[in-house]
């Protein structure tokens, strides 16, 4: 089981650094796509009997992170008309780089923390971490605003492998909740970057810089 | 009764969304204000009848709080009715939907007894009070709401985070992580440790952000300044207050876990550094509504400081809580009447306001008066309260900053306000036709009704409720 379960946050923790280093942004949708689909799996591999609330939150996650949230972002991208992300605070060789630090940095920091038995050999704590870090590095190198949404969007993928550890404690009503409070702050957020898109005739949050002292 | 005070918002948002009147929409604003003041105040007179339910349950800081932000609505919805008339030019169905769902997600927070759950309603606030700021369409606007809705997501998955952390610290001490405050302030001293710690680092960024504190305050100036006034009366008294009591409910748990000077630490320092950037940035304000918003990033500064001080100063921050957030009622409304009367909130456009609007321009004066701590005024008592709190605990050094950085803040503030109400206005400005009503005037009247008997006398039971919370947030288990 703990095997299975690394090599798939090892992939989620190689989605972390390709999403990093690629600067086409539908790319960078579809492959955190694919980190909510597989991210949609672990609740299967980290119980060994899986309840069916727990079946529910995650398939309603993978209908969620790898469907609906992309489909809404790709729409997005299409009527922006732009494809890719040019001239990143950081080019995308280093952010890659920096992305591999940030990923050695939890595995540190993680194991200084106490861990129980039982989550001790597993890559969930470290995995969450280094996905937290990338979404932060995203959301603040890169300048399209969908590319910040991706961001945030991988940030809360971090949380959810963390939420993973809980999933016997938290209740069906908070699951759900969070998820919907994600799924309603993206869309919000998507709406957000149409109307940048319209007023602005880019995504271009270099732009947004009238309001200042 | 938590049940009607949480859903009873959304069904007549709900409602909102079908009426097809842009004139008779506004009116359920006030409605559903009056329903859920007289809803609050039944909870308040009989507690034991509040709600069973494990997870929602009121607990003392929490009915503050609800008492505190149901007036705050109540008031700013009548507002409301009065300023959305006069922007008839524009559909207010969005504007309406998402000022009545504040009111459902700001009474989920109030009620959570669950952190997780707390948490949604949290994030909710951020959801719904989105598009209030967007509500000019205008390109600043745009620009202040992405920057309020990506500093706030952040922030709050951050809190999430912390969330999880804390969890995390109850199950590693096998106490099953039910995440309930009751549960965990039952187990506190069994938590673990160094997750504790990173747990209340990140809820403090989290809530931290959604408060304004210094230096996460960044999409503050920004929204505040590009919003209209009464959604910066909302969001000043109302969303950052939730954040507030969100902040105390974990400062609790930390204090029973025996982590009071880990807590206090961090917030003296965040406290103080708030007051410090509000002072600095308000000082040479050119724009009044950004100067408001420094002054909500002093006064969040203020609360963390109380609580970073402790038990002697539980009583004021409690007070502060509520006085502040009345005054940012009197101050942001005003404000939005001076400027819809200049069609302008810079101040080398806006002068002799108490001429153009003699009612708005003297009440925007005197709440700068009761902002800034000067007697006769609710924010005096509190204020107060904490400082003699702060030298109880002989913390003096941080008592001198506080009183040193009050007058930063009443210099800065003063000599834009002054700017701003004295004079004769200037005659090549264009100016709107806009004229004080009842609607727009009255209920900023009232709220410095509010400011000035707080400062006065203070209502029995609202004492009562005040020495209960401290009383609640002093048992240590």
């Amino acid at each position: 089981m703990t095997n299975q379960l690394n090599a798939l946050l090892i992939m989620v923790l190689v989605i972390n650094l390709f999403s990093l280093g690629t600067s086409r942004i539908l790319a960078v949708i579809r492959i955190v796509a694919l980190q909510g689909a597989l991210l949609g799996l672990l609740p299967f591999l980290v119980h060994a009997h899986v309840s069916v609330p727990a079946i529910l939150i995650a398939f309603a996650a993978i209908a969620l992170k790898s469907f609906a949230i992309p489909a809404i972002m790709t729409r997005a991208l299409r009527d922006a008309q732009i494809k890719r992300e040019v001239e990143p605070l950081i080019g995308f060789l280093p952010s890659i780089l920096l992305g591999a630090a940030a990923t050695a940095f939890a595995l540190i920091f993680t194991s200084q923390l106490p861990l129980l038995d039982q989550h001790a050999g597993s890559l969930l704590v470290p995995a969450s971490m280094a996905t937290i870090l990338t979404g932060f590095i995203l959301l603040t190198t890169r300048f399209k605003a969908l590319t910040q949404v991706v961001g945030y969007l991988v940030l809360e993928n971090g949380i959810f492998i963390f939420g993973m550890l809980l999933i016997e404690a938290m209740p069906l009503v908070v699951e759900a909740g969070v998820l919907l409070d994600l799924f309603v702050g993206i869309f919000v957020i998507c709406i957000i970057t149409n109307h940048i898109n319209s007023a602005f005739s880019s995504m271009d949050t270099r732009r947004l810089v009238t309001l200042k002292e | 009764m938590a049940f009607a005070l949480v859903l009873l918002p959304f069904v007549l948002a709900a409602l909102a969304a079908t009426i097809p009147s842009n004139r008779g929409r506004p009116w359920l604003l006030p409605l559903a204000g009056t329903l859920h003041l007289v809803l609050t105040l039944r909870a308040l007179l009989r507690p034991d009848r509040g709600g069973g339910h494990g997870w929602l349950a009121l607990d003392p800081p929490g009915r503050i709080i609800l008492l505190q932000v149901s007036v705050l609505y109540l008031l700013c919805a009548l507002y409301a009715v009065g300023y959305l008339r006069h922007r008839q030019e524009r559909s207010n169905r969005v504007f309406c939907v998402c000022l009545l769902s504040f009111l459902g997600t700001m009474s989920l927070v109030t009620w959570s007894h669950h952190l997780g759950l707390m948490w949604v309603g949290m994030e909710a606030t951020t959801l719904v009070t989105a598009p209030l700021i967007y509500f000019n369409r205008t390109k600043q606007s745009i620009e202040a709401t992405w920057k309020y809705l990506m500093v706030g997501s952040v922030g709050i998955a951050l809190a999430l985070v912390g969330t999880f952390f804390l969890a995390y610290a109850a199950m590693h001490a096998g106490v099953e992580p039910t995440l309930t405050s009751e549960n965990l302030l039952l187990h506190a001293l069994q938590l673990s440790k160094p997750w504790l710690h990173a747990a209340f680092v990140l809820l403090l960024v989290g809530y931290g952000t959604k408060m304004g504190l210094a230096p996460m305050h960044t999409w503050k100036p920004d929204a505040y300044g590009e919003a209209p006034g009464v959604v910066g009366a909302i969001l000043a008294g109302g969303v950052t207050n939730c954040a507030a009591l969100a902040l105390l409910r974990i400062y609790h748990i930390c204090g029973a876990a025996g982590e009071t000077v880990y807590a206090s630490r961090l917030l003296l320092a965040l406290g103080l550094l708030s007051m410090a950037v509000a002072g600095i940035f308000m000082v040479g304000q050119r724009d009044f509504k950004r100067m408001l918003a420094y002054s909500s990033v002093e006064h969040m500064g203020i609360l963390a400081l109380g609580l970073g001080i402790g038990a002697p100063a539980m009583f004021g921050t409690l007070l502060h809580v509520i006085t502040n957030g009345m005054t940012k009622g009197v101050l942001f409304l005003s404000a939005g009447n001076i400027h819809r009367a200049y069609a302008s909130k810079r101040i080398d456009q806006v002068r002799g306001a108490i001429r153009r609007l003699p009612l708005s321009g003297w009440v925007f004066l005197a709440g700068f008066l009761a902002i800034t701590g000067s007697p006769p005024f609710g924010p005096f008592i509190s204020e107060f309260a904490i400082l003699n709190g702060a030298f109880d605990a002989g913390r003096f050094v941080i008592a001198g900053f506080f009183l040193f950085l009050l007058l930063v803040v009443f210099i800065g503030m003063g000599a834009t306000v002054l700017h701003v109400v004295q004079g004769r206005p200037p005659a090549e400005v264009r100016q709107s036709s806009y004229h004080d009503g009842w609607l727009t005037v009255a209920p900023v009247m009232i709220f410095m009704g509010l400011v000035l008997l707080l400062g006065l006398y203070i209502p029995k039971s609202l004492s009562i409720l005040l020495k209960d919370a401290v009383h609640y947030l002093e048992v240590r288990p």
